[in-house]
C-alpha cells in the first residue's frame, strides 16, 4: 500500500511538469487555433538559458536556494517569451490567413530548425549537459512517505501558475481580449482588439510557461540535451488534447493523468516499453471518441 | 493490338525500367544506389500525394505503412529465401514486395476507418499517432529483431525494378485522379460538404486513396528493405513521414510531375551537399519554413489548381 502512495506521489509530481507544459499549448491552441510544434522545443531552450545564466546568477544570489532558482526561472521565462514572439512574428504571422496545413507544416519546420540548430556543435552540440544544482535535492517525511523538496516545489509553482493563468485570461482585458478572439477572430478584431498584440502577448505566456516547465523539468532529469523537449512535449500535448484543448483546467486534469498513468504503467513489467504508444493511443482514442476533450464543450462544425 | 492514352504510357514506361536496368549495369554502385533511393522516394511521394494532394486528407503517418511493407516483406523473402531455388528468387522478391503492399494496404484500412472523420490538424495527429504507435510495435517485437531491426535481406532490389514499380505508381494514381470516378477525391478536397451533398461518399473516397497510398508506401518500403539490406525502426519515424510530406509540398500538391520532381531532387541534393553535412538539416527546416511563407503552391506550379492546396 505504501509503494501505491508513494507511486501516487510521484504520478502527481510528473503530471504537474506535464501540466506545466500543456498549458502553453492549450493557449496557443485556444487563441490560434493551431498546435505548437515548436513549444516543445521552446521548453528546451527554457532549460538552456537556466545552464548558461546560473553561473551569472550565482555572483549575486546564493545557488543552490531557493531564491536563486527563482531569479533563474524568472529570466529564463523572460527570454523564452521573447523567442516565442519572435517565432510567431517571423513565421507564423506571414502565413495568418493560410490554412491551417500551412501553419501547421511551418510549425513543424520550426521545430526542426530549433533542434538542428542547437544540435550543431557551434551552439549547444548535441551531447547531454549536468543541470546545474539549483535546489539541493531532500527528502522530506510527509506522514510517512519520502517526498523530494523538488516535487513539492513543481507542484506548488503548477498550482500558482494555472492560478496565475486563470485569472489573467478571465480577470484581465487582455485576457478578455483573448477569448474574443478565440471565440471569433474576425469579430473580435471589428471590436477593435489588436490581434497581433494579442496573439504576440498569448505566445509570450506560453512560452514563458515552456520555459518555467524546462527548468522544473531539467531539475529531475540526468541531464540536458538539444531534443530533450521532445517527449515530454508529446505527453503534455496527449494531456493537453486529453482534457479539452483550449481549456485552462483540462489541461492541468490531463497533466495529471497522463503523468499518473505513466508512473503506474512504468511500474508494470512489459509495459514500460510502450509508454509511448500508450500515451498516443489514449491521444486517438480522445480524439476519436471525444474529441473536445474530458473538460471541453461539444461543438458542431458549421458550413 | 492498340493500346490508348495511359497504357501507352505504362508500356514505355516499362520498357524503359528494362533498359534501364541494363543500363544500370555500367554505373558505379553509389550512384545505382542514389538512383534507387530517387525511385522509392518518387513512389512515396507520389502515393502520398494521392492521399495529401488530391484528396485533400494530411497524413502524417506515410513512414509508418512503409514500415508495415518493408517488414513483412523482408522477413517472407528472409523466411523463405533457403526454400526457394535461386532462379526463383527475382520472382519470389517482386510476390514478397506485392505482399508488403498489401499488408501495408491493410494497416491503411485499419488506421483509415475510424480516423478519417477527422479534418485538418486533428488527422495529422492521429495519423502520426499510428505511425508512431506502428512503429512501438516493430521496436518491442522481437520476431523482427526488436529495435536492432532486420538485417542480412538479400540485396534484390535493383534499379529496373524500383523504376517499374515507379512508372506502376504514377499510372495508377494517375489513372485513377482521371477517371470519371476520381472526380470524387478532387471533390473532397476542394469541398467535403458539398461533395458529400453532390451525391459522392467522403469515407468512401478518402478510405480508397487511404488503401491505395498505403498499399504503394507498402511496396516502396519493400523496395527499401531489399535495397538497404537493414532495416530498423527509427528509420521510420514521423520525420520520415515529414519528409514526404515536404516532398508533396515542394511539387505542388496533386501535381504529380511536380511532386515526381521534387522527390528527385530532395533525394539527389543531400548527396551533393554532403561537404557541408553539419548545416544540411538547418538548410531543411529553413527550406520548409520559406517554402510555406514563400511559395506554398509548390516550386513547379504555374498554372490553375486541381485538389488540395495549402495557398
Amino acid at each position: 500500500m505504501d509503494s501505491f502512495f508513494q507511486q501516487l506521489v510521484n504520478g502527481v509530481a510528473l503530471g504537474s511538469i506535464y501540466a506545466l507544459i500543456a498549458l502553453g499549448y492549450t493557449m496557443v491552441y485556444g487563441v490560434l487555433r493551431f498546435i505548437n510544434f515548436a513549444h516543445a522545443d521552446i521548453l528546451m531552450l527554457g532549460a538552456f538559458s537556466a545552464y548558461f545564466l546560473s553561473p551569472a546568477i550565482q555572483q549575486i544570489f546564493p545557488l543552490p536556494g531557493i531564491g536563486g532558482a527563482l531569479v533563474v526561472m524568472l529570466l529564463a521565462a523572460i527570454i523564452c517569451a521573447g523567442i516565442g514572439v519572435g517565432v510567431e512574428f517571423c513565421a507564423y504571422r506571414p502565413l495568418r490567413k493560410r490554412p491551417n496545413l500551412a501553419v501547421l507544416i511551418t510549425a513543424i519546420g520550426v521545430s526542426l530548425l530549433i533542434e538542428y540548430t542547437c544540435q550543431h556543435r557551434a551552439v549547444f552540440g548535441a551531447e547531454t549537459r549536468p543541470f546545474p544544482q539549483l535546489i539541493a535535492e531532500r527528502n522530506l517525511d510527509l506522514v510517512g512517505l519520502t517526498v523530494s523538496n523538488l516535487d513539492v516545489l513543481v507542484v506548488v509553482m503548477t498550482v500558482i501558475l494555472l492560478v496565475v493563468m486563470w485569472l489573467v485570461v478571465n480577470r484581465t482585458k487582455i485576457g478578455t481580449a483573448m477569448r474574443a478572439l478565440s471565440f471569433n477572430r474576425e469579430a473580435a478584431a471589428l471590436m477593435g482588439i489588436d490581434i497581433n498584440r494579442v496573439i504576440s502577448f498569448t505566445f509570450a505566456m506560453g512560452s514563458a510557461l515552456a520555459a518555467v516547465a524546462g527548468v522544473l523539468y531539467a531539475l529531475k532529469a540526468p541531464g540536458i540535451e538539444p531534443l530533450m523537449g521532445i517527449h515530454p512535449g508529446l505527453r503534455a500535448f496527449v494531456a493537453a488534447v486529453l482534457g479539452g484543448i483550449g481549456n485552462l483546467p483540462g489541461a492541468s486534469l490531463g497533466g495529471l493523468i497522463l503523468g499518473l498513468l505513466e508512473t503506474f504503467a512504468g511500474g508494470i513489467a512489459g509495459l514500460s516499453n510502450y509508454r509511448d504508444a500508450i500515451a498516443f493511443s489514449i491521444l486517438i482514442l480522445i480524439l476519436l471518441f471525444r474529441p473536445a476533450g474530458i473538460l471541453g464543450k461539444n461543438s458542431v462544425e458549421k458550413v | 493490338m492498340s493500346l490508348k492514352g495511359g497504357k501507352r504510357w505504362l508500356l514505355l514506361g516499362f520498357l524503359l525500367a528494362v533498359f534501364l536496368s541494363w543500363v544500370s549495369g555500367f554505373l558505379n554502385p553509389y550512384d545505382r544506389g542514389v538512383w534507387i533511393d530517387c525511385g522509392i522516394n518518387v513512389i512515396l511521394a507520389v502515393s502520398l500525394n494521392l492521399i495529401l494532394g488530391y484528396t485533400g486528407q494530411f497524413s502524417l503517418g506515410h513512414a509508418g505503412f512503409m514500415s508495415v511493407g518493408g517488414y513483412t516483406a523482408a522477413k517472407l523473402t528472409l523466411v523463405t529465401v533457403a526454400l526457394i531455388p535461386a532462379s526463383f528468387h527475382p520472382l519470389a522478391f517482386v510476390i514478397a514486395c506485392l505482399l508488403g503492399g498489401l499488408a501495408a494496404a491493410v494497416a491503411g484500412l485499419i488506421v483509415g476507418i475510424p480516423s478519417l472523420r477527422l479534418r485538418g490538424d486533428y488527422l495529422a495527429i492521429v495519423t502520426l499517432g499510428a505511425g508512431e504507435i506502428i512503429r512501438v510495435i516493430w521496436q518491442n517485437t522481437e520476431a523482427v529483431g526488436g529495435a536492432s531491426g532486420l538485417s542480412g535481406i538479400p540485396k534484390s532490389t535493383t534499379l529496373g525494378w524500383t523504376f517499374a514499380f515507379a512508372v506502376l505508381t504514377i499510372y495508377v494514381v494517375l489513372c485513377l485522379v482521371n477517371s470519371t470516378y476520381g472526380r470524387g477525391f478532387i471533390a473532397v478536397a476542394d469541398d467535403e460538404l458539398a461533395a458529400d451533398a453532390m451525391g459522392i461518399n467522403p469515407v468512401r473516397y478518402k478510405v480508397t486513396a487511404f488503401v491505395v497510398g498505403a498499399f504503394f508506401a507498402g511496396i516502396a518500403g519493400a523496395l527499401y528493405a531489399h535495397h538497404k539490406q537493414t532495416i530498423v525502426p527509427t528509420g521510420f519515424d514521423w520525420l520520415k513521414s515529414v519528409d514526404i510530406v515536404v516532398m508533396v509540398i515542394l511539387g505542388g500538391m496533386g501535381r504529380t510531375p511536380g511532386v515526381i520532381v521534387a522527390a528527385i531532387l530532395l533525394t539527389w541534393l543531400p548527396e551533393q551537399l554532403r561537404v557541408i553535412a553539419d548545416y544540411r538539416m538547418i538548410v531543411y527546416a529553413l527550406l520548409i519554413i520559406l517554402l510555406m511563407i514563400l511559395r506554398p503552391q509548390g516550386l513547379f506550379t504555374f498554372k490553375t489548381r486541381k485538389g488540395a492546396s495549402v495557398s
